[in-house]
């Protein structure tokens, strides 16, 4: 198998199929070091990581963190309130000044697309993209995969369901590039309002865009739930949260439409109730837990696989 | 004979039967020294260390009636060299199912060279436990003088001295469709 030679992890977007499955390789030997007594390889011992988050985050931050320490690298935490940027300092010369400590990676996150990538090229470290506003979220798609992997046995030919709020979700962006390029058959579902026109061009490599919640979850095997995004909603994309529910949320009835072995996700934080019923993310389908555990094995693999070999 | 690394063999110094008699060998004393398969607990290498440890702990059934504990390591991650060896190499699993706690490990690979991967794999195993000892098995070992470590071996199939530029490639069916030892050299 070929090696994976990047220096920063921005995107699915640019990934072939074959990166994409050499992170999940990775990822997967990675697992078994959770699950030792001791929790900890010497791999990146004397690397260091920087988290760098302009956006709330708990379960992105800490797998980040938690990822660099079981590799032994040390991890440092930057959030915006603590961060200079609060008197003033652009983001550039804050990299820039970042870099000048030789950090060996800087995971970021900010709400606006592409300062992961203005980062990139103004910065020797690696960057990895850990959300940037609503372009992508490359460790959630990857994580969402091998979870899918996992309980499935392949992503080829499966028929895979996303809901809600499509428009602003970096999760379905980064999903909708990673599931088409291993061959799944994607269907995305919502309200109107909340469908991206960018997503049309897609259409011919394994998109769908189904005209109603049902019919996206009808027959899938996977069904995956994307969290209401308040944060970016500065318009009336629909009436009330109680309505998105009544017509958009998953339910036990709605669920009852996929295979019967379907699974669902959700990048979490949940919004229960809205997009999810109680009874669905708490219920025997729901593998939402079980994405965070993949989640930290995929994020020791993608620092492990940008840090290793010469600069 | 030009492989595609761009390598000669110079010599076949050992072939299927001679790696099965080394292996016999190695079995009994294994068993000798630790006085049966009480406690035992081979643990393979990756890659060629794997099945080298299946094949001696088959020889230890024949000999004593029992299977000794079995394991594999994969010493990637402990490696020394990674910032050097260029693309992050892929890892492959590590399984030690049974707790390695108050075992007698023996640990088994192909070729003893450096000692660098025989550090890395001690050290991954102490991670997992306390073994009550560790020795080492391997079917060639290249010398003392190509030591950079103190690590020597314990149950040894064959020394071959060898010179530095020279390469020792042990060919084992699992991996590379068959069965033998040679010296080899970078063609110019």
């Amino acid at each position: 198998m070929d090696k994976f030679k990047r220096k920063d992890l921005l995107g699915i977007k640019d990934l072939s199929a074959e990166e994409i499955k050499i992170i999940l390789q990775v990822a997967e030997t990675f697992r078994e070091v959770s699950r030792r007594d001791v929790k900890k390889v010497p791999t990146l011992r004397g690397k260091t990581v920087i988290n760098l988050f302009f956006e709330p985050s708990t379960r992105t931050r800490t797998s980040f963190e938690l990822a660099a320490k079981r590799l032994s690298a040390d991890a440092v935490n930057i959030s915006t309130s603590t961060s200079s940027l609060a008197k003033g300092e652009t983001i550039l010369d804050m990299a820039k000044n970042l870099d000048a400590m030789a950090p060996h990676v800087i995971v970021v996150r900010h709400s606006s697309a592409g300062v992961p990538h203005q980062l990139a090229k103004a910065s020797r470290a690696s960057i990895v993209n850990a959300g940037d506003g609503s372009n992508e979220h490359p460790t959630q798609a990857l994580l969402d995969a091998m979870t899918i992997y996992e309980h499935k046995g392949r992503i080829e030919g499966l028929r895979v369901a996303i809901l809600g709020d499509i428009l602003h979700s970096r999760v379905a962006r980064s999903n909708v590039y990673l599931l088409t390029k291993l061959g799944a058959e994607v269907c995305v579902a919502g309200p109107n309002t909340l469908i991206p026109q960018d997503f049309q061009h897609l259409v011919e490599n394994g998109l769908t865009i189904c005209p109603s919640i049902e019919s996206a979850i009808q027959d899938a095997d996977v069904v995956m739930v994307l969290r209401i995004q308040k944060e970016r909603m500065n318009e009336a994309f629909f009436p009330t949260m109680r309505e998105y529910s009544i017509h958009y949320g998953l339910t036990k009835e709605r669920l009852k439409l996929a295979k019967p072995d379907a699974i669902v996700l959700h990048p979490g934080p949940m919004n229960r109730g809205v997009e999810i019923a109680s009874d669905v993310a708490d219920g025997s389908s729901s593998l939402i837990l079980n994405q965070v555990e993949y989640g930290l094995a995929v994020r020791m693999a993608v620092l492990y696989l940008l840090t290793g070999g010469e600069d | 004979m030009t492989d595609e690394h761009n390598l000669i063999e110079k010599v076949r110094i050992m072939d299927a039967a001679r790696i099965d008699r080394a292996l016999s060998r190695l079995a009994s004393e294994i068993v000798e020294e630790n006085q049966g398969v009480q406690d035992l607990y081979l643990v393979g290498i990756r890659r060629r260390g794997v099945p080298l440890a299946e094949r001696i702990a088959e020889k230890i059934k024949t000999l004593e009636g029992a299977l000794p504990y079995l394991g594999s390591l994969d010493i990637t991650l402990y490696r020394d060299d990674l910032s050097t060896v260029g693309a992050s190499p892929i890892v492959n699993r590590t399984e030690l199912e049974v707790d390695i706690e108050d075992k007698n490990i023996v640990l088994v690979d192909d070729v003893l060279y450096t000692g660098r991967t025989i550090r890395a794999a001690l050290d991954q195993l102490m991670d997992f436990g306390r073994p009550k000892k560790v020795r080492l098995a391997v079917l060639i070992d290249r010398g003392r003088e190509h030591r950079e470590l103190p690590i020597h071996a314990d149950f040894i199939g064959k020394t071959v001295p060898t010179k530095k530029s020279e390469i020792i490639k042990v060919m084992l069916k699992e991996f590379d469709g068959e069965e033998g030892v040679g010296i080899f050299e970078r063609a110019e």
